[in-house]
């Protein structure tokens, strides 16, 4: 593990030397000195090359990609011939005939990689390549809203709780442990049945689900928030403020928060990775996104109805297995690296 | 259990009693010329509830202190630790709510103000702390951290508040390139000046200094205190000046309050407590302090036992347990707190007796 550096405080010379040394060194804010430890650990610097790397991907790539869309058929299917041979015997004399059928498909489903499709097709007849890129969007936007709502609603019930203390905390963490109780998943099934009596488009349902899952996770955060404000409301520079005759508003926004940001932070990027894990599992319990829009999920969905493309055609689901292996992965290093950097103190 | 509240009944009726004597000096017209007035301060925390929210224990930190401060003059307060210098420092500030008594700040009766009648208050009235590092906030740069306040109570003209800011950091001995730096950046002797600096960024009238030297050391001691006498010259700053050194405390004090386990024991002139101890608590406290000349006999008080529980009092006289003095009287009867001589208070039997 890196040990001291030489960020930390130079020490500054006696107040009446005449000509001091330091005046001229630049020290570093804290924001700085973060920066410089993030960067300073190799699996960091990984785990943010692999969040670019399918933020560029999936946002630039259908810009730069453009041969096929998301929901675009490769019509260009070929013509199959079966021959089939039928005997049967009409008056002693055994008639055999050969029967040729052509059948031509429209669609060129499940072709191989080729350099028509850099990754195949899938059974429709989408290309997967541009399908991956087209899932990472849903993905990365979901997450990021679910996870800014969730910080957005955590941010603001647990700094209440903490600040105000008392019966109002008592009544946000009751919620908050009542919200635990409740089981996601059934909860989701329901909801999306409902979803499914109601016509509401394809493309908006993942959207109202995460909303869904924002109500039920905004609890971790709330909880965070409420536990550091409740320590950051002791310590003396909180009473100073206090003394100073500062507005509530100002100790909360100017004081308190910004104290809690380096937490705050961890824990979106945290919550991040868990965010699309639950966003791949909805949409592979075909509850999220459906066909025929693309998400990692429903991409990989295809193998629970098709067992021919999960012993013959890789290529059509392991690409977006990787890539939510990818995300969750990146986005936990980028959070362990932040939570590293931000309070070397805490490391295991 | 029914011990407990039969024993919390029994102080809250003594309390009570008190309060009809207590009435008749409220009632007293304000000094105008005092800066700071304490009548009566009582503060206390609840330590156990019923379901209907009834306190039925509670914790008297701070247990009748009166003085009065005039403007310009440092009243030191020394007592052991736990004995309540602390609470009855912020709650002069209101940063605790005061339980009892009265607090009347420049003529006025601030006691039962609440937080937005104390807001244009605040800037008559600040507090040094004594830890210099957790009392400055980490993500914000000195500059920044000096002139919020003058921002938040319009001190100058917005323009001009660099200006103001890198005048009064140089008053209190921080260079001008330090506006930029953060906190962590310093030493503790620095931090503190920072502090000194916030404090009077908003020109008080009246500085609680808690424990401001104490966590650090005794070179820096010495620079702080002088920086704080320099600027009360310049000023006219009156101090509450709590502190459990005495040497610091002489130095810097006018009067003097010792306190013991929530009360005043004794209240005087410097002069008058350091000449002519009366209260055998502060004869104790003498007799601690360290005498550099070694051929000097010393003659020590020993006291015996701990502070007793503020939660649990003693009956009496709150020092008796360890009065090396203590009679019959002193364990059943509270002394009064009396003007032994012109300016002079003490609360002993001893005094009273003949």
């Amino acid at each position: 593990m890196e040990e001291k550096n030489n960020e930390q405080v130079v020490e500054n010379k006696p107040v009446d030397t005449e000509a001091p040394l330091d005046k001229n060194v630049r020290l570093m804010s804290p924001t700085q000195m973060v920066v410089r430890r993030f960067f300073r650990s190799k699996l960091s610097i990984v785990g943010l090359i692999m969040v670019v790397g399918l933020f560029i991907f999936s946002f630039f790539g259908p810009m730069i990609y453009t041969q096929w869309g998301e929901i675009e058929l490769d019509e260009s299917g070929k013509t199959e011939y079966a021959v089939s041979t039928t005997t049967y015997t009409v008056n002693g004399v055994e008639y055999t005939i050969h029967q040729t059928t052509e059948k031509s498909l429209k669609d060129n489903f499940l072709s191989a990689p080729s350099k028509e499709h850099i990754l195949g097709t899938d059974n429709e007849g989408y290309d997967v390549f541009v399908r991956l890129m087209y899932g990472g969007r849903i993905s990365l936007t979901v997450s990021f809203i679910a996870v800014f709502l969730i910080t957005i609603l955590g941010v603001i019930l647990g700094g209440v709780a903490g600040y105000f203390g008392g019966w109002i905390d008592n009544l946000i963490m009751r919620i908050c442990d009542v919200l635990m109780c409740l089981p996601g998943v059934p909860i989701l099934l329901i909801i999306s049945t409902i979803l499914d009596a109601s016509d509401i488009d394809a493309k908006y349902r993942i959207y109202l689900l995460m909303i869904y899952l924002t109500f039920i996770s905004w609890t971790g955060t709330a909880r965070l928030v409420r536990g550091q404000i409740l320590s950051l409301r002791e310590q003396e520079y909180m009473v100073a403020a206090e003394a100073m005759g500062y507005s509530t508003a100002r100790k909360i926004f100017k004081h308190l928060i910004p104290n809690v940001m380096p937490q705050l932070i961890v824990q979106m990027s945290l919550s991040l990775g868990s965010m699309i894990l639950y966003e791949a599992t909805l949409s592979y319990l075909n509850l999220g996104v459906k066909a025929p829009y693309a998400a990692w999920g429903t991409m990989i969905n295809i193998i629970s109805t098709n067992q021919d493309v999960l012993q013959n055609h890789w290529y059509v689901w392991v690409p977006a297995g990787i890539c939510i292996v990818i995300a969750v992965l990146g986005f936990n290093f980028v959070g362990d690296g932040l939570r590293d950097a931000l309070d070397p103190k805490a490391r295991r | 259990m029914a011990k407990v509240i039969e024993k919390t009944k029994e102080l809250n009726a003594q309390y009570g009693e008190k309060q009809a004597q207590y009435a008749e000096d409220f009632a007293k017209p304000f000094d105008t010329e005092a800066i700071l007035e304490v009548r009566h301060l009582r503060k206390t925390f609840p330590l156990k509830k019923t379901m209907l929210g009834k306190v039925t224990k509670e914790l008297v930190a701070v247990d009748d202190i009166s003085f009065k401060l005039m403007p310009g003059e440092t009243l030191g307060i020394v007592g052991e630790s736990g004995c309540g210098k602390t609470t009855a420092g912020r709650a002069i500030l209101k940063l605790h709510e005061p339980t009892g008594g009265q607090i009347i700040f420049n003529g006025q009766d601030i006691t039962h103000f609440n937080s937005k009648q104390m807001r244009p208050i605040r800037k008559q009235m600040q507090i040094i702390f004594q830890d210099p590092y957790s009392s400055l906030p980490p993500r914000s740069t000195v500059g920044g951290i000096l002139s919020e306040p003058v921002q938040v109570h319009k001190i100058v003209p917005k323009a001009q508040i660099k200006e103001y800011v890198l005048d009064l950091m140089e008053k209190c001995g921080l260079r001008d390139y330090y506006y930029e730096r953060y906190p962590h950046e310093f030493s503790g002797g620095q931090r503190q000046r920072i502090c000194i600096a916030r404090a009077l960024s908003v020109n008080p009238k009246l500085v609680i200094c808690d424990e401001p030297v104490s966590a650090l050391d005794v070179s820096i001691q010495a620079q702080i205190i002088n920086l704080l006498k320099d600027l009360q010259k310049q000023m006219n700053l009156a101090y509450v000046f709590i502190s459990h050194d005495l040497s610091v405390v002489k130095f810097i004090s006018d009067k003097i309050g010792v306190m013991y386990l929530g009360a005043m024991m004794e209240f005087g002139t410097k002069e008058d407590i350091f000449r002519n101890p009366l209260h055998p608590y502060t004869k104790a406290l003498f007799s601690a302090v360290p005498n550099p000349d070694p051929t000097a006999k010393m003659e020590r008080i020993k006291l015996e036992g701990d502070i007793p529980s503020p939660a649990n009092p003693p009956k009496g006289c709150r020092f008796h347990t360890r009065c090396p003095y203590a009679k019959d009287i002193c364990k059943c009867q509270a002394p009064a707190y009396t003007e032994v001589e012109p300016g002079h208070f003490a609360a002993c039997h001893l005094l009273t007796e003949e």
